[in-house]
């Protein structure tokens, strides 16, 4: 059974409402595009997260809170099976995208250029503005110049980074300030043009403004992809996530229609305790 | 007490730090004092020579080394040639060799084999040059003779097989210290863009440390330049021009260490050895100074 969805779609009212520029709201209606069940995390046999079932839907963002280690980096990094960087890490349980389950993918290459990874901290890769954007297209194959600098063009604009950078692609991205190089990985996850997009704790190394902005994109990215943001500010959910899941301790406390937690509408008294500051 | 006044104590933390300073100080200093020293008593050895009787043009391109003769005449060329022959070719196999290595070790060799490859590596890298002369004078010369048909199995193939591999063991080790100074949150961030582990080697890793690499490859040059026994033993030490692999050849390092004891203090055979010192130094230092200037114009770019 799907967990938290807002009272409008469990009426059943959601059809898919489609604009000229996109989808405008999440999908309810149809099949889920992540489907987490009995998902349990250990390293070297200490468990992070248990037994996580929850759905995520096409075309919204999806919101994690919670304080610090409480699993949510971990549950973003199985999603796309980077877990097979870290011999210690047990994942149990089953993820499914697009009704597939993820480890039956056997080209786990092609799974993970479907979905774009912001990390808390930005990693730049040791090369120019340029080349980091293009990085993942010509892994695609695109090879000309000038199909080449439109994606670049495109994915730096959305990024809202290209009128500071159009002058300096040739240099490296690592001279870049922190929150041009946060957005330089933004535009890059963008250049995968992802249907899912994973973004972890993005803001910590960008200033308020640059923040908003890059929340003007996610919102605006909606209408294309599926956004499931990581994130210790709660306002950031309340602005940006159409749900939004607790996770405490390495348990999922809550999850439901962003609106309904922050109105006080929670199965569990320590989400109230922990949007309001009280503990976490 | 005037707060002030902590600012200016010179408490424990601060002399340790200042000896500390001192002593890295005169470490530093005495290895390029050491250096410049040897380069100058080379230098001093050989000039008389360099500037008395030596006919450059002889030097360079004649191969008519005959120290001992009575009318003696000192053509360097084949010696140049023998050392240039034998670390071209030693290279030639074992920079792929070390860098497939160090590869293998750095990036997909995971726990035990790793660490057991690690200990081989540097085991290896521990055996005197006399056991690999050894080598090449009792396993290496009568495979070759055996496999190539030819009646000497002394030769630049020999010597340079058995350089590439000493050289391979401290290329390789360089290396992978290059490879493993590559964060591993690049290698993350390559692969979370679906970049496959190869993809990520080649336009991530590798590019990233190019500059340790390179030096790992000028350090297996300089092991190949500055060998002296192995070579001496397995390259058959006989003044030539080769125009096959299986040919003999005599090496700059070889030539100084047979003849330099049989020599008079001040002769000009003593002052031909030391010049051939002194085109050594000269040929490692401009091969580091090009090799410097390179690896800073990629880094400019
Ligand atoms: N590579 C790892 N090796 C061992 N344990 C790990 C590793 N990564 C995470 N853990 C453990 O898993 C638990 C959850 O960590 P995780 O990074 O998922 O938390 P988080 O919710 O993302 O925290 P934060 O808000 O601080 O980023 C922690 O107890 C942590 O120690
Ligand atoms: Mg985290």
């Amino acid at each position: 059974m799907v967990d938290g969805l807002p009272a409008s779609a469990t009426a059943g009212v959601l059809a898919a409402a489609t604009t000229a520029g996109g989808v405008a709201s999440p999908l309810y209606g149809e099949p889920p595009i992540i489907e987490v069940r009995d998902l349990t995390i250990s390293y070297d046999g200490q468990p992070a997260l248990r037994d996580i079932s929850l759905d995520i839907f096409r075309h919204e963002i999806f919101g994690i809170i919670g304080p610090a280690n409480s699993g949510k980096t971990s549950f973003l990094r199985t999603l796309n099976r980077m877990d097979g960087f870290n011999p210690g890490m047990d994942v149990r349980g089953s993820i499914r995208l697009n009704g597939k389950d993820i480890n039956d993918w056997r080209n786990v290459y092609a799974l993970r250029s479907r979905i774009g990874v912001v990390f808390p901290l930005p990693v730049g890769l040791p090369l120019t503005v340029y080349d980091n954007v293009a990085f993942s297209p010509r892994l695609r194959g695109i090879r000309r110049k000038a199909d080449l600098d439109e994606v670049v063009e495109r994915c730096l604009t959305r990024a809202a980074l290209w009128d500071e950078v159009k002058d300096r692609l040739d240099s490296l991205g690592s001279l870049l300030s922190g929150g041009q190089q946060q957005r330089l990985t933004i535009a890059r996850a963008l250049s995968q043009e992802p249907e899912l997009l994973l973004l972890d704790e993005f803001s910590i190394a960008v200033d308020p403004v640059t923040t908003m902005r890059i929340e003007d994109v996610l919102r605006e990215l909606r209408s294309e992809l599926t956004i499931v943001l990581v994130t210790n500010l709660v306002q950031q959910a309340r602005r940006l996530a159409d749900r939004t899941a607790f996770f405490l301790m390495g348990e999922m406390v809550d999850i439901g229609a962003t609106e309904d937690l922050f109105e006080g509408r929670v199965r569990d008294e320590r989400t109230t305790g922990y949007i309001e500051g009280r503990f976490g | 007490m005037d707060p002030r006044d902590a600012m200016d104590r010179r408490d424990l933390a601060w002399y340790v730090d200042r000896v500390a300073q001192a002593l890295v100080f005169v470490g530093g200093i005495s290895a390029i004092i050491f250096i410049l020293g040897i380069f100058v008593f080379v230098t001093k050895e050989g000039l008389d020579f360099v500037l008395g009787s030596l006919n450059l043009g002889e030097f360079f391109t004649s191969i008519a080394w005959r120290p001992t003769s009575n009318n003696p005449t000192y053509g360097a060329l084949a010696l140049m040639v023998g050392t240039a022959s034998v670390t071209g070719f030693a290279m030639l196999f074992s920079v792929p060799l070390s860098l497939g290595a160090a590869l293998y070790i750095g990036e997909f060799a995971t726990g035990k084999t790793r660490e057991a490859l690690k200990i081989l590596v540097e085991m290896l890298a521990a055996i005197p040059s006399v056991v690999w002369g050894f080598v090449g004078m009792s396993i290496m010369n009568p495979l070759i003779i055996e496999t190539f048909d030819v009646p000497v199995g002394l030769g630049v193939l020999n010597a340079g097989l058995i350089l590439g591999l000493m050289a391979a063991p401290i290329m390789t080790t360089i290396a992978e210290d290059a490879l493993k100074a590559v964060p591993d949150t690049y290698r993350e961030a390559a692969e979370a863009l679906g970049a496959t582990r190869w993809e990520v080697i080649l336009k991530v890793v590798i590019p990233a440390s190019k500059n340790g690499l390179l030096a790992a490859v000028l350090l297996g040059v300089g092991r190949g330049f500055g060998e002296t026994m192995a070579v001496l033993m397995a390259s058959g030490h006989a003044i030539n021009l080769p125009t096959s692999p299986f040919d003999s050849v005599r090496a700059l390092t070889a030539t100084i260490a047979a003849e330099l004891g049989d020599t008079v203090y001040g002769s000009s055979h003593y002052g031909a050895l030391f010049t051939l010192g002194i085109f050594l130094f000269l040929v490692t230092f401009i091969v580091n100074l090009t090799a410097d200037v390179v690896v800073r114009g990629i880094r400019k770019k």
